[in-house]
């Protein structure tokens, strides 16, 4: 389970890449890819295996100017979901 | 064309060439009779006008692309380029110092096949004694710190080791595992009736298959592939014709799919005379089968026609001579009775001898075609 103290960072697989015709970051993988939401893009590309989840909630409560509760769980969703699907990876 | 058709993904079929001679090889059966291949430049060309288009995956395939000795100049060049690049290969022939260097260059993932869970049986499908040396080359891969794919073709023969198949997967430490059923088209069509497995063999395979995914769920991401002759509705070809990929050929017609250029009367360019551009949105051929306009009735109607586009057309050519028939694998199109026959046949009869992939195809593909209809 992903929680407030995990430590996250793309699987081997996975890598970001901006995508100018939709003006969107992509999480590619073999043979697939995802289309991120701009929130999506900014969580992902926080998940460097030093900060931790909780750390991202606050640093991104700030920015978007939102409740830290509300975006933590909205993140912690998002990631458990990357998490089942093998996209992201705890580091011990 | 509108919108909503762009390619992601670019499967570049750099050779034909392999050393492997696998009975279910989704090459053409005259694959032999093409053998000019594009040049490095034309390669690094396309990648770029690809890339252009908006494609973002490129899968290195063949044939084996390992026999291509600029395969490092096309990885550099998708590197650069910010494609995610995936070798699809046998892992034969392959040195641990050129798998190095791939990952130095920013090659992303690499796929590698595995016909078996034992030499015998394995080396028995591809042809050649391959088995013992794919495990060492799926060995470096990790080694070297590469997301592995492993990709097995199931068919009547390896179906009911699927739990081995997965436990071998473990072993390995793939990223991703693929359980793809052989599809009847390429070499899998001369060879269906050895092949074809039973529906009793293939549920219990998916069960299986379905076990594995929930309980490696994170770890190894476990796909499995029913074969079309069992979906009873089509799967969704390509994503639609024209819509998501292009596949290039080794001669370099850029095409819908692996077998486009096997359907009589249509026509595609080559990159060597036109761009990449200009064939996705005005050749002929990637125009055929766009759209809903070609439809036949039962499709023209159907709930389901933006959802599987009308499934495959190489399918519809080679099961009934009309590439513009509804796939006959839909329990909806008058020609289903095709694949019913085809599925009681692996009920009731003893399997053939198999035929191997061989650059006599052409020949063989005539053979083919004298047979009896193979319904």
């Amino acid at each position: 389970m992903i929680s407030a103290e995990s430590r996250l960072r793309l699987a081997a697989k996975a890598r970001l890449r901006f995508d100018r015709k939709s003006s969107r970051y992509m999480l590619l993988y073999p043979e697939r890819g995802l289309v991120l939401n701009p929130t999506a893009a900014d969580v992902l590309q926080r998940c460097d295996g030093e900060r931790t989840v909780g750390s991202i909630v606050t640093e991104l409560a700030q920015q978007y100017g939102h409740e830290a509760p509300a975006v933590e769980r909205e993140v912690l969703e998002f990631l458990q979901t990357m998490a089942d699907r093998g996209l992201v990876r705890a580091t011990p | 064309m509108t919108e909503s058709e762009r390619p992601y993904t670019l499967v570049a079929e750099l050779t034909y060439r392999c050393p492997l001679r696998c009975v279910y090889c989704s090459n053409p059966l005259d694959y032999g009779r093409h053998r000019e291949e594009l040049d490095t430049e034309t390669w690094r060309r396309v990648l770029r006008e690809a890339e252009d288009l908006g494609v973002v995956q490129l899968n290195l395939t063949g044939g084996e692309p390992l026999v291509r000795d600029d395969l490092e100049a096309l990885v550099e060049e998708a590197r650069r380029l910010d494609l995610y690049t995936n070798l699809i290969t046998s892992g034969i022939p392959l040195r641990r110092e050129r798998l190095a260097r791939f990952r130095e260059l920013g090659l992303d993932n690499v796929q590698i096949s595995i016909q078996d869970t034992e030499a015998a049986p394995s080396d028995r499908i591809a042809g050649l004694r391959a088995f013992d040396r794919k495990l060492v080359v799926a060995g470096w891969v990790k080694e070297l710190g590469f997301p592995l794919t492993l990709n097995t073709v199931l068919h009547r023969e390896n179906l009911d080791r699927v739990e081995e198949v997965v436990a071998l997967a473990e072993r390995l430490g793939a990223d991703r595992l693929e359980l793809a059923n052989a599809q009847y088209l390429g070499w899998a069509l001369p060879n269906r009736a050895a092949l074809l497995p039973t529906r009793a063999q293939l549920a219990r395979a998916r069960e299986v298959a379905a076990a594995a995914r929930n309980r490696l769920r994170g770890t190894m991401e476990v796909l499995f592939v029913t074969p079309d002759y069992y979906t009873d509705l089509p799967k969704a070809c390509m994503d639609g014709w024209g819509r998501r990929f292009i596949v290039l050929s080794p001669e370099g017609l850029a095409l819908p799919c692996h077998a486009a250029h096997t359907l009589p009367g249509l026509h595609f360019d080559s990159v060597r005379d036109r761009s990449l551009g200009e064939i996705w949105r005005d050749s002929a051929g990637f125009r055929a089968f766009r759209g809903e306009e070609w439809m036949p009735e039962p499709c023209r109607s159907c709930d389901r026609r933006g959802i599987d586009f009308g499934g495959c057309r190489c399918q519809a050519y080679h099961l009934t001579g009309n590439a513009a028939a509804t796939d006959p694998t839909c329990q909806f199109s008058p020609d289903h009775g095709l694949i019913e026959t085809a599925r009681e046949a692996a009920e009731n009869t003893e399997a053939p001898e198999l035929i191997y992939r061989t650059e006599r195809g052409g020949s063989m593909g005539e053979e083919r075609r004298s047979l009896p209809p193979i319904s």
